[in-house]
């Protein structure tokens, strides 16, 4: 039995040490809901036993059914029929078995028929879903809409919609991008106009909308005709009806199991989300987080994948009459794939961790207002770093993931090339991680605030005042890059120059990721040899590179930016 | 009106995911070294009942199986997966039952329940891979029985019948029997839905309950379902009212005499004519060195 939970010892790891004791007690809140509820847990141990259980249950899901169909799923890609979506064969098998599961309920209330899973559990099981076939997660696991309607959306709209997504009955879709709106999501034209007696209909075009086809979707729209701009835009929540045409799907590059679709809206009849004008602002924002960080999980389970492949590749393959493995060239890639693959897995977690908390803890406030005081600090503490930590490990695990995937094919030479080797679908399909829910450029925007305005340095100061005595060389090496990092945001600040401060956020934000992920190995090396090993390969080149970004930074001037012009033309 | 059914399974060691060495020096099964499964046929089998379940509303679905208390783990697999009632048939008295001894006891069990309408078997257990638990049960019972069955076709609950296609060399056949019937089910058509994880984190905790012999009906109201109810059953030697001479090892004639780690590999060949005659001396050498019969 193939079981891509069990089989993975640095989940496993992560999940034994993890603390995740007041997440559960925020999310279930005194287990007041086992008495309504039969598989609602009772305690913070029994909530952990079915985390672990189910988890399990992912894991052979995707171990025995999904990763086996991958290759035919990839070949098979979608297709549009009679104005209609068909997913692959392999893809709709499983979706039929996630959903007898009860799986498509995962971060839904109870009481809507879901399990009230943590995001961090989500994002474990994201990542294990994405190593089977990344193209799955958009639908398979598809949380997003659920958990932001469940947070804005009315009670009726919830009533209606929530339980059906928990069955799988429905699919849904988030409903952003058009042609002239894509980064630049302010620029959105789509537009909603309310009818004399205040029904809102939905009139323009949606491109690349991952699972368009999805029986709802949430939909950002131009509400208020003569305000430009974020403030004329509001969310709506759209019921698939004959008003709504998938005019095509795109041919991609990877995750083919995936319908992208470009969506004509005639005169859609939709509901208001929320409330108006917040729809970029508030709404968006909170579902591309949410988002983001599945991307940031998905991400992580591709990098696992091509590893595995890589690692039995190099042991396997005799040139020179030795394996492969045994060469430093390769040796040097694989130790690099996995240790940036642990690095990112840790700064995953620690960011699902940070958005539990910060829901948790939101959740309730409004539960019980009169206990306000009690919760604002942590709240705000919390909010800040998952705003920060959510585009950082977006960004870094995105990177990390087409480079374990290049790399992966690397090592198996011209025979990676080909298409009958599973490194050829991950590299096509990691492609997409470090655009999609916004480009790396973009998660370097959301994340330099947080790094320049204290967040960051606040979080490391936090984590400086652990125990590191069981590693004090490795715990030295790492204050100093620490003071590097802090010296380098300093001198950015001093130096007068236009564009500069922007030029390096990417190496600015990038030095906070090590530094970060540097105190995470550390604390992961307290329970284990192994980890140590791992935090003194990581922090030997974060050394070199936080060195190397002070250096870049403090001690050159810049001359790209004067320079560039005159070159590019 | 729903129907009463009931699937027979086994806990096996898993013989295609083997740890170590799979047999020890004195020839016996290590246990140790084969994690413990839900044997694959069983699984299809109870798939088979609870998809006439989904469409017969009312339908229970009865999970039986005989083994140590570990077996449970096969039951609490079955609840997962939707099963509404288990019993654990366990008992020392039942240890070293060969196919004999292990029908007698299943049909002891079945009798318990009561009326039933189809009692559903996996073909055959990876380990043992006889096949002949199915239809000595069904023997013993005094009931009809269809083998190696891929597919129910359909089933009527007013006139009690079941159409089953079954797998025969080449092809198929379809067979029809009055209720109640056995039917072996084979891997070919059902694909086992996986464990549900709400009815998993509902039953993980489930404990084991020995009844004192009544058949206990109170699980039938799904709106009250409460944690740890009483949804596994132990069942041992008195409850279900065995002859504990028909049990166990003194209920078993088979007796192991040795076991031997065969490595089957080619040695030389032999060509013959193709005709009667030397295909009928064949047959009787291969008989003569024992190959054959």
């Amino acid at each position: 039995m193939e079981n891509f939970f069990l089989d993975n010892e640095d989940i496993l790891f992560q999940l034994e040490h993890m603390d995740l004791d007041r997440i559960i007690s925020l999310r279930e809140d005194d287990f007041k809901e086992a008495a309504e509820y039969p598989f609602a847990p009772v305690s913070i141990d029994d909530t952990k036993d079915s985390y672990n259980k189910v988890l399990s249950i992912i894991g052979e899901l995707c171990g025995e059914y999904l990763a086996p169909r991958a290759v035919e799923i990839d070949e098979e890609g979608v297709a549009l029929e009679n104005g209609e979506v068909r997913y692959a064969k392999g893809t709709r098998e499983v979706l039929d078995l996630f959903a007898k599961a009860d799986l498509m309920g995962f971060s839904i209330p109870r009481k809507f028929g879901g399990l009230n899973f943590p995001s961090i559990i989500l994002t474990i099981a994201a990542e294990i879903v994405s190593r089977a076939d990344a193209s799955f997660l958009n639908f398979g696991l598809q949380q997003d809409i659920g958990e932001t309607l469940n947070k804005f959306g009315s009670e009726s709209q919830k009533a209606e919609i929530l339980p059906k997504l928990a069955t799988g009955e429905y699919g849904s879709a988030m409903i952003l991008t058009e042609p002239d709106a894509g980064s630049d999501l302010q620029a959105v034209n789509l537009k909603a106009h309310q009818d004399a007696n205040g029904n809102w209909y939905l009139n323009g075009v949606k491109r690349f909308i991952t699972n368009g086809n999805g029986d709802v979707g949430l939909v950002l729209a131009r509400s208020e005709e003569d305000l430009s701009g974020a403030r004329g835009l509001s969310f709506f929540l759209y019921k698939r009806d004959e008003h709504m045409k998938i005019r095509r799907l795109e041919h991609k590059l990877g995750i083919h199991g995936s319908p992208t679709c470009e969506l004509q809206f005639n005169n859609a009849p939709a509901t208001l989300v929320g409330e108006r004008k917040r729809g970029l602002s508030k709404y968006t924002m909170w579902l591309m987080n949410s988002a983001r960080l599945g991307i940031a999980a998905q991400a992580a389970g591709i990098a696992e994948a091509a590893y595995r492949e890589a690692r039995k590749y190099a042991q396997e393959r005799i040139q020179f009459n030795h394996p492969i493995e045994e060469f430093p060239p390769i040796y040097e890639m694989l130790t690099e794939m996995k240790v940036a693959i642990e690095a990112g897995r840790a700064l995953l977690y620690e960011t699902a961790r940070f958005v539990d908390l910060k829901e948790g803890l939101e959740e309730m406030k409004e539960k019980y207002p009169e206990r306000a005081a009690e919760f604002k600090a942590d709240l705000k503490k919390y909010s800040r770093l998952a705003n920060l930590f959510t585009p950082m490990v977006k960004a870094y695990n995105t990177e990390m993931a087409n480079k374990a995937a290049y790399d992966a094919i690397q090592i198996h030479g011209g025979t990676g090339y080909m298409h009958d080797f599973i490194v050829e679908r991950l590299y096509r399909d990691a492609r997409i991680t470090n655009i999609y829910e916004g480009t790396t450029q973009l998660q370097i925007v959301a994340a330099i605030g947080g790094v320049t305005s204290g967040t960051a340095a606040s979080i490391i100061d936090e984590y400086e005042q652990e125990d590191y005595s069981h590693v004090p060389e490795l715990h030295e090496t790492l204050r100093k890059a620490k003071f590097n990092f802090e010296k380098t945001l300093v001198g950015v600040k001093e130096v007068d120059k236009k564009d500069f401060a922007t030029y390096h956020s990417r190496r600015l934000v990038e030095m906070a990721t090590d530094v970060i992920q540097g105190y995470l190995l550390l604390r992961d090396a307290k329970y284990s040899g192994r980890k140590k090993k791992v935090a003194e390969v990581f922090m030997e080149k974060m050394d070199a590179r936080i060195r190397a970004n002070m250096s870049f930074i403090l001690d050159e001037k810049g001359i790209l930016i004067d320079n560039y012009k005159d070159i590019i033309g | 009106m729903g129907l009463n059914l009931i699937v027979l399974v086994k806990q096996v060691p898993d013989t295609q995911n083997i740890t170590g060495e799979a047999m020890k020096e004195d020839g016996t099964v290590n246990r140790a070294a084969l994690p413990a499964i839900f044997n694959p046929d069983d699984l299809h089998a109870l798939e088979a009942a609870l998809e006439v379940k989904e469409t017969i509303p009312g339908t229970k679905v009865n999970v039986l199986t005989m083994g140590p208390p570990s077996a449970v783990q096969v039951l609490k697999d079955s609840l997962y997966r939707g099963a509404d009632f288990t019993a654990l048939i366990s008992d020392r008295k039942f240890a070293g039952a060969d196919t004999l001894a292990t029908s007698y006891a299943l049909k002891c069990a079945i009798e318990k329940i009561g009326a039933y309408d189809l009692v559903f078997c996996g073909r055959q257990a990876i380990d043992g891979d006889t096949a002949q638990v199915g239809p000595q049960t069904a023997e013993k019972l005094g009931i009809n029985q269809i083998t190696n069955v891929s597919m129910i076709e359909s089933i009527d609950p007013k006139k009690k019948e079941v159409v089953a296609r079954r797998s025969i060399e080449g092809g198929f056949e379809i067979v029809k029997s009055g209720f109640p019937v056995l039917v072996t089910i084979n891997d070919e058509e059902y694909i086992p839905r996986p464990p549900s994880v709400i009815r998993m984190m509902t039953y993980k905790n489930a404990s084991v309950e020995g009844n004192g012999g009544t058949y206990d009906e109170s699980y039938m109201n799904s709106a009250q379902v409460k944690r740890n109810q009483d949804v596994i059953s132990l069942w041992d030697i008195a409850t279900i009212n065995a002859d504990v001479e028909s049990c166990g090892l003194s209920g078993s004639p088979t007796k192991v005499k040795k076991i031997e780690s065969v490595i089957l590999k080619s040695e030389d060949i032999k060509m013959i004519e193709n005709t009667g005659d030397a295909i009928a001396q064949m047959v009787h050498e291969l008989i003569a060195d024992h190959t054959l019969g």
